[in-house]
């Protein structure tokens, strides 16, 4: 369930996953990452899941994306068709060393999570001057 | 109208599913599909259930701007639309891309309501990236208790 942030290659998203230790199944969110100079850009879908629900977290280079979805149904709801149940998210990466993983910018709207992750100053390309001798 | 009881059986869902891939055959004969099927690729995800009062529709649809989803009802069928812009930036130089896995592009889904669904009295409303729609049943179609003299 650890993706290599920066090469591993698009996996199954509807694949459901188990975590290790525990009974509860997870759904593995569908996610768009990007990267240019200065930071890597993750997009993940985590429809229903509302802020208090939502668990980013960054542990060593793992980094996790935890929530659960709250269904906005009534009590008294007999389902007669469904493709899917909302569920609890989870998926992880790993972060590799030219993250810096202490200026994480996060934003949830509309269900997608975005993240920022910026790599740190020296890890930024910079142009060699050459100089001739 | 589909009558199969919702029950957590994971291949309740598959058969359910295609099902929905032979209604939408039938109820979309203009529409083109995609050359790689329909499977696993509906957007968004839909889920239909009752109660006593209403049918309820609930699009799991993440990262839309409500003001472009078009909610349309005629003749008993019930159509959402719209489009998902894609978010990964095209063309940059610099930029590499190392998973696309988001849905991007148009979506059209057509749901079947039941006859006792009041096409006059839809809600709808979009929140945390579900779109959830609620259409009151007749009322003629409501359960009533009888009283007995």
């Amino acid at each position: 369930m650890s993706n290599e942030l920066q090469t591993t290659p698009a996996r199954e998203p509807e694949a459901t996953g188990r975590s290790e230790g525990s009974s509860l199944r997870y759904a593995v969110p569908p996610v768009d990452v990007f990267e240019d100079e200065g930071s890597i850009t993750l997009l993940a879908d985590l429809p229903g899941v509302s802020r208090e629900r939502l668990g980013v977290r960054v542990d060593g280079d793992n980094l996790v994306i935890e929530g659960t979805a709250e269904v906005p149904a009534p009590a008294t709801i007999e389902m007669i068709y469904g493709e899917a149940r909302l569920a609890a998210y989870r998926r992880e990466f790993t972060l590799s060393r030219e993250l810096d993983s202490s200026r994480i910018e996060a934003e949830l709207k509309d269900g997608v999570l975005r993240l920022m992750i910026p790599k740190s100053e020296e890890a930024r390309p910079r142009r060699v001057e050459v100089r001739v001798g | 109208m589909l009558q199969a009881s919702f029950g957590p059986a994971a291949d309740v869902f598959g058969e359910l599913a295609r099902l929905q891939g032979l209604l939408d055959q039938v109820f979309r004969p203009l529409d083109r599909s995609s050359i790689r099927g329909q499977a696993g690729t509906a957007f968004p995800v839909i889920n239909v259930g009752t109660t006593p009062d209403t049918v309820e529709v609930m699009a799991i649809a993440p990262g839309l701007d409500p003001a472009t989803l078009q909610v349309t009802v005629d003749r008993g069928l019930l159509v959402v639309a719209g489009e998902r812009q894609g978010t990964v930036p095209e063309g940059r130089e610099g930029l590499s891309v190392h998973l696309r896995e988001r849905f991007a592009g148009s979506f059209r889904r057509v749901i079947g309501l039941p006859q006792e669904a009041d096409p006059a009295k839809i809600d709808a409303s979009y929140r945390d990236g579900i779109l959830r729609i609620t259409v009151a049943k007749r009322e003629s179609s409501r359960p009533r208790r009888i009283e007995v003299h």
